[in-house]
């Protein structure tokens, strides 16, 4: 599945990617992972607290970095939904 | 109850280390042991309580609040919300997209940026429990007046020729579209607002640990430059050169402010110690919102969406805003 995380680029931002890369590593799920910090595309998704995630186009989460578990439900629920 | 960080520290520095309360060093460290625990304990426990309180609230629906609100409610109502609503800086741009993109006009916009930094909820309540309520109430007030009276200016200059293209197109966007139903398609988006009991402690245990993370350090030094104030400038030195608020000393004061930027959170103590060595009340107040306020990353980052007329504008405008209020502020308690 494709996720993109949407943030300026802050430390919370990168915290994040890197979370979400560790919890998928260890669910062994398969993931596209893109920082996104162009703000028309930002814009775009309209998050206006950063850092987001988005998995496939749709916004699961925004203005946190969510505990692991949390993460490892979105992806979770993403893959079914897959 | 705060005594208690008062004995603390004198078991600590007098009775423990055997230093004497007659000496500049056992007074200076037993301001800072006094003063650190006391901020530690205070800014835990009022973390959790805003975080508990605030877990629904967000920016998303402060902006469907605001949006197709009338331009004179909307200064204040902005500023209002920019006083309660923390968000991380870095969420400044997309911030001001959002608000821009709703239609809603630039200076309300601008009221809600400008008293965002300026206030924080845990800065208020930690002026408050050190200093009291008359100058919470001063500063809270300042901080909301010179949001307002920005945000009404900016709109009277017509400050929307100024922005970056990006910008431009989304406020062009948003005033074609009737502002009050442009934000229903977005806030879909936005966590849900009805949170259970279990997912408020969540929210607030998770804000707690990550606000005291970040200011834990700014605490250190800001009590840490208060305590050396406190034990080693000599006592009256300042009081007799800054003590009549000559009024030269508040442009000075904010001047000095802004390579100095620093949380808050850690300004306070600083604050503190100023206003207990007789420093007036309007140059500490210009000095503090000038190092909290004023900063450069942050406007390095709006450069993103304003063009440098703005921006030297916005800079500008808090400068001049922070000398009038000190120069006030110091007109009124000393005469």
């Amino acid at each position: 599945m494709k996720i993109e995380i949407l943030g300026s680029g802050c430390k919370k931002c990168t915290n994040l990617a890197a979370d979400v890369e560790q919890v998928a590593k260890h669910l062994s799920v398969d993931i596209e992972l893109e920082k996104v910090t162009d703000m028309a595309t930002i814009l775009d998704y309209g998050v206006m607290s950063t850092p987001a995630i988005v998995i496939n186009g749709i916004v699961v989460s925004s203005g946190t970095v969510p505990a692991h578990a949390e993460i490892e439900k979105l992806l979770t629920q993403a893959n079914v939904a897959n | 109850m705060l005594i208690w960080f008062s004995v603390f520290a004198d078991w600590l520095v007098y009775d423990t280390l055997g230093l004497s309360n007659q000496t500049q060093f056992g007074q200076a460290l037993h301001f800072f042991i006094e003063d650190t625990s006391k901020i530690f304990a205070l800014l835990i426990v009022m973390i959790y309580a805003i975080g508990w309180l605030r877990a629904s609230l967000n920016v998303e629906r402060v902006r469907d609040y605001l949006s197709g609100k009338p331009k004179v409610v909307g200064y204040g109502l902005g500023a209002g919300f920019g006083a309660i609503t923390p968000f991380c800086s870095c969420s400044s741009i997309p911030v001001f997209l959002g608000f821009t993109s709703a239609g809603i006009p630039i200076g309300i916009t601008m009221a809600f940026l400008l008293t965002s930094p300026l206030i924080n909820e845990v800065a208020i309540l930690l002026l408050f429990s050190l200093l009291g309520l008359k100058i919470t109430l001063l500063y809270a007030l300042t901080g909301i007046v010179i949001g307002m009276l920005g945000g009404a200016l900016l709109d009277l200059l017509k400050a929307e020729r100024w922005l970056q293209p990006l910008a431009a197109k989304a406020y062009a966007r948003g005033q074609q579209t009737a502002p009050s139903n442009t934000t229903n398609e977005t806030s879909a988006n936005a966590p849900t607002s009805s949170l259970s009991w279990q997912q408020r402690h969540q929210f607030a245990k998770s804000e707690t640990s990550e606000i005291f993370g970040r200011v834990w350090k700014w605490v250190i030094i800001g009590v840490g430059i208060g305590a050396a104030l406190h034990g080693f400038v000599p006592a009256g030195w300042l009081q007799a050169n800054l003590g009549e608020g000559q009024w030269w000393s508040v442009p000075l004061a904010v001047l000095m402010g802004i390579p100095l930027y620093a949380n808050a959170t850690g300004v306070i103590p600083v604050l503190e110690s100023l206003l207990i060595q007789g420093v007036p009340l309007g140059t500490t107040l210009a000095f503090c919102m000038s190092t909290v306020a004023a900063s450069f990353p942050e406007f390095v980052m709006l450069k993103q969406v304003m063009q440098w007329r703005l921006l030297t504008l916005l800079f500008a405008l808090l400068l001049i805003s922070f000398t009038v209020m000190g120069w006030i502020f110091n007109l009124v308690s000393l005469t």
